[in-house]
């Protein structure tokens, strides 16, 4: 890599951060827009040769103004936040392809460069969390991620009021969760005098029985359950989901507790380490049960929600239920289960969040009972939806598939009797989503369209993005050498990297 | 043959979806739409024969699609069971398209280019599922065919059609991904291969509680077979019109459930190992039950596609009946029945749309005196009739045939016994709707006294009021064929017998 590449670490961080001041500056309905569009397009191109690197020559440490670490701040790039940074990234850009339009109609126009300010620094803040080998510095990460989100949430108030109370709600449990996150990292520097991963991570196992550690295990445990929407702290997240505008669900939906997962694995792996969290305390009993409980319950509330986004949004927690379950099971597999479900569910949640943002622009509501006939009146795109939904219940070909996959192996693997009846759960939630998808339908083709309404699709730059998720999804659940390839190694490396 | 025998294969895919283009393309003009249908049937009809000389040969083809996983991919393979089924299939297309159209059309049904677009996609389903060579790919092809059928059931749009709809997928969907999925992954972790292999691969990977309950997956996740207690899909999928309870509901749908029965049995577990365990005894009774019971429901039903729709649970669980005999026979009756039975059910499915065509009748109190003003589908109807009874010379015969020495073989005699009410079961409930066509006069109506010592026909040649020639035309012939397969009884056994051969 080019000398100038090896400051990617920071520039894809760097970049998003500086111009969304600048964002903040430009007027109009464009300028901001494409201003960050361009912006995520070169964080995903960054990412994506970081990724590369990585998998070629093993991690990249890179210090901030050649400060050694411990003492100054490293960003590191491995296999696991090499990966995360690709998807953000890459999630971002597409969702911002689709966005000129969208968030047009729902942002009044001299807001939209605040607008695109916060959507900046949200993904600065996401992209810094990943990359960053600080503790200290994840929080600090985390409340800009946390508090862009806020405001992004409460933009939807031009749609619907109550985007102000969901943002409100969501403000009170997330500055909880980073109260506690932060409580716990001030624990460990207490106990080890290191902010810096890597350090954290070799000194850990000689104080790990002190209360304090132990402390500071439940509170951050606790805190990033609360960020990652962990059943049952989950309660935040449909209300956000629904009320925002339609790109910040597409985007969030794909990364923002995606995110939290990451931190959860970094934690649980790389700082704690596989034989204090699965060996001492335990962590298999206190997360398995609430993952299960998760998926199953919260794929049975999402069969009676009458909001599609509310729907997807219940749908989003149960899966990721899943994800936690593969942590849970605490094997190879069950990793690679969590790491290419968090990748093969932002790629189909997203592209479903985009195919209701089009209902949403040319109907006005995303309301079930406004959405009969919406089949015939726009094909497209509800067809779009569909083949999302068949990817989210996880038939062969799609992605959703491959993640079913390799947890049921996960599960079987651990050869007790409590894996078999995981696998029953596991299928069981599976079929709960083919009935919420399946009310979808009918509503869709089944429901006549009411009397008056015309065939309207979305416009073009709305359609494109939303078939690329779309498309790409199937792509990614054909050939899964990408996705696989890359979790497979991330798992690899946490378990290996002992 | 033209190309190579892998492109071949791979073309019995491709050719009902290029039709399938063909035919959404020409939507508007549907002399051409109709004319599409009809040639694509035959070209895939001759490309599947045209893999039929290699496979007797012994010649096993096999195509790699795609490589999902490291482990896992999905992937083509031509057998004997494969290719019987595929070349039964790809005939009765041909002669369900020419009745698609007659009755289509004598009805004015609305929507015929969707009709014909998913019609050709369930093909190329069925094709998949016939030529699948791991179950993953059974599997997705599987699931394609529900999901592609789906359109067709509720072809009608309203209020039944959607319930019926409803119960089709609930079922098909639920127990695919509930039961049949996770016997595939489980099959997977146990052995590390899902491939088809001759032998069965399970042998010396699963006791014999496990194997027990992975039979139990597979035979209650291929829903399609329509074991009791989830036959219900069946009956409600006959909401649906007439040619796609004929093509798909005798043949497509429920053949590929049996199917992939018999080839889950001889190519997963394979016969000797179920032998060797016993775990497929259970399924002796439930299959016998299902066969016996269907039959006694079949009789309270007035409707007649209600009717039909029982008979052939019955008769798909002669085909499970023999999966759980396990033995080279039994295996060889099964394949046996599901061609005999796909000729016989169509013609009857054919003529029950050609009434309907006609006359407007669905139910069988009203088709009195029918068969005087119908002849041809009359008797055409009794000879499909008489096929699934199983009396010669007409080919259902040779399935029950091979089915009862199977079953003396293995000193089942209550098998027999089964067998032989079921017969009696099928007469009691076949036989009188041709009976009543005949001999009783029309609804209605009073045949005129005759004179003793006189005679006088009930029949004669000015009241025949048949259906469109369409609509008559293909039960004739899938009729004929039920005789013709009589005497080539002998060919389809020979092709299947190396698979149970050790």
């Amino acid at each position: 890599m080019s000398v100038f590449g090896f400051h990617f670490a920071a520039l894809v961080v760097v970049l998003p951060l500086i111009s969304a001041a600048f964002s903040a500056l430009l007027r109009g309905k464009n300028l901001p827009w494409a201003l960050t569009t361009i912006v995520s397009a070169l964080s995903f191109y960054m990412s994506i040769q970081l990724l590369i690197e990585v998998s070629a020559n093993g991690p990249l440490s890179y210090e901030m103004g050649s400060w050694a670490p411990p003492w100054g701040i490293e960003y590191l790039v491995d296999p696991l936040s090499g990966f995360m940074l690709m998807i953000i990234s890459g999630v971002s850009t597409g969702v911002l392809l689709f966005a000129r339009e969208s968030i047009a109609k729902e942002v009044p126009e001299k807001q939209l460069g605040m607008f695109f300010s916060a959507y900046l620094l949200a993904l600065a803040g996401m992209l810094g969390i990943c990359i960053t080998g600080d503790a200290f510095n994840i929080f600090v990460f985390l409340e800009i991620m946390s508090l862009s989100s806020y405001v992004l949430i409460a933009m939807g108030a031009g749609n619907d009021r109550r985007a102000l109370t969901a943002a409100f709600q969501y403000l009170i449990i997330g500055s909880v969760g980073a109260t506690f996150f932060l409580i716990g990292v001030g624990l460990l520097y207490m106990m080890t005098g290191t902010l810096n991963i890597a350090d954290l991570a070799s000194r850990f196992s000689e104080i790990e029985d002190t209360r304090p550690v132990r402390a500071a295990v439940g509170f951050l445990i606790v805190g990033i359950g609360i960020k990652l929407a962990l059943f049952p702290f989950h309660i935040w997240m449909p209300n956000a989901y629904t009320y925002a505008p339609s790109i910040v669900t597409a985007f969030f939906a794909g990364t923002a507790t995606k995110v939290s997962v990451y931190l959860f694995i970094r934690f649980i792996f790389t700082i704690f380490g596989i034989d204090f969290s699965f060996g001492v305390i335990q962590l298999t009993d206190i997360l398995m049960p609430l993952a299960v409980l998760g998926f199953l319950s919260m794929s049975a509330v999402a069969i009676f929600q009458k909001n599609l986004k509310r729907m997807l949004a219940y749908s989003s927690v149960a899966q990721l239920g899943y994800i936690v379950l593969g942590i849970a099971l605490a094997n190879e597999t069950g990793l690679t289960a969590s790491i290419v479900h968090i990748f093969n569910h932002a790629i189909v949640k997203t592209g479903m969040f985009l195919s209701v943002g089009c209902m949403f622009y040319v109907i006005g509501s995303p309301y079930l009972k406004d959405l009969n006939g919406i089949g015939q009146r726009m094909p497209i795109t509800t067809f779009g939806f569909v083949l999302g939904g068949i990817g989210l219940i996880g038939v062969p070909l799609t992605p959703g598939f491959i993640s079913k996959w390799y947890l049921i192996l996960a599960a079987l693997e651990r050869g007790t009797y409590v894996s078999y009846a995981l696998v029953v759960a596991i299928v069981f939630s599976s079929l709960l989503a083919v009935i919420y998808i399946w009310r979808v339908v009918e509503v869709a083709y089944f429901r006549e369209p009411p009397e008056g309404s015309t065939k309207t699709e979305a416009p073009l730059s709305m359609l494109i993005p939303t078939w690329i998720f779309i498309l790409g999804s199937f792509y990614f659940g054909i050939e899964t050498s990408i996705n696989v390839g890359f979790a497979k190694a991330a798992a690899a490396f946490l378990y290996g990297g002992q | 043959m033209i190309f190579s025998l892998e492109t071949h294969v791979v073309l019995a895919l491709l050719i009902p979806l290029i039709g399938a283009l063909g035919i959404a393309l020409a939507h508007s003009v549907p002399n051409i739409r109709e004319s599409i249908t009809l040639v694509t049937a035959v070209i895939l009809c001759a490309n599947v024969f045209s893999i039929l000389p290699s496979i007797l040969a012994g010649i096993e083809p096999s195509v790699l699609l795609v490589q999902i996983l490291p482990e896992i991919a999905l992937s083509l393979k031509v057998e004997p069971l494969g290719m019987t089924f595929a070349c039964v299939a790809s005939t009765l297309w041909i002669i369900n398209s020419i009745y698609s159209i007659g009755y289509m059309r004598g009805n004015k049904e609305a929507k015929q280019t969707r009709f014909y677009i998913f019609f050709a996609i369930a093909i190329a389903a069925t094709m998949g599922v016939a030529f699948s060579g791991n179950l993953l790919t059974l599997f997705v092809f599987y699931e394609a065919l529900t999901l592609s059928t789906y359109p067709l059931v509720t072809h009608k749009g309203n209020e039944d059609a959607r319930k019926g709809g409803r119960i089709y997928l609930g079922i098909l969907i639920g127990t695919s991904i509930g039961l049949l999925l996770p016997a595939i992954i489980w099959v997977w972790s146990l052995t590390g291969t899902v491939d088809f292999v001759k032998g069965g691969i399970l042998s010396g990977h699963a006791s014999a509680v496990v194997t027990g309950i992975l039979l139990f997956l597979f035979m209650y996740g291929i829903g399609k077979a329509a074991l009791m207690p989830i036959h219900r899909w069946l009956p409600a999928a006959m909401v649906a019109p007439t040619p796609v309870s004929a093509l798909l509901h005798a043949v497509a749908v429920v053949k590929a459930g049996v199917f992939s029965v018999l080839k889950v049995v001889v190519y997963i577990f394979g016969i000797d190992f179920l032998t060797e365990t016993g775990a497929a005894e259970w399924l002796m009774y439930v299959a016998a039950y299902t066969l016996v019971a269907a039959s006694v429901v079949a009789l309270t039903k007035d409707n007649l596609k209600a009717r039909l729709a029982y008979s052939t649970i019955s008769q798909l669980a002669y085909v499970v009946l023999a999966a759980s005999m396990a033995t080279s026979l039994s295996i060889t009756g099964g394949a046996l029945q599901i061609v005999m039975h796909a000729f016989g059910k169509i013609t009857l499915f054919f003529c029950a749309g050609a009434i309907y065509t006609a006359v407007h009748k669905t139910e069988i109190s009203d088709m009195r005196g029918l068969g005087r003003q119908m002849p041809f589908t009359f008797i055409a109807f009794l000879i499909g009739a008489l096929s699934i009874i199983g009396l010669p010379p007409l080919g259902g015969s040779w399935s029950k045939f091979y089915m009862m020495i199977a079953a003396a073989e293995i000193d089942q005699l209550w098998i027999m016994g089964v067998l032989l009410i079921s017969s009696l079961l099928n007469v009691a409930y076949l036989l009188p709707i041709v009976a009543r066509g005949f001999f009783y006069p029309p609804l209605g109506q009073t045949d005129p006294p005759v004179a003793v010592g006189y005679e006088k026909s009930d029949f004669s040649w000015k009241d025949i009021k048949e259906a469109p020639f369409f609509c008559v035309l293909p039960p004739v012939l899938t009729a004929f064929l039920c005789i013709v397969l009589f005497f080539l009884a002998d060919p389809i056994v020979r092709m299947i017998e190396p698979i149970v051969t050790p």
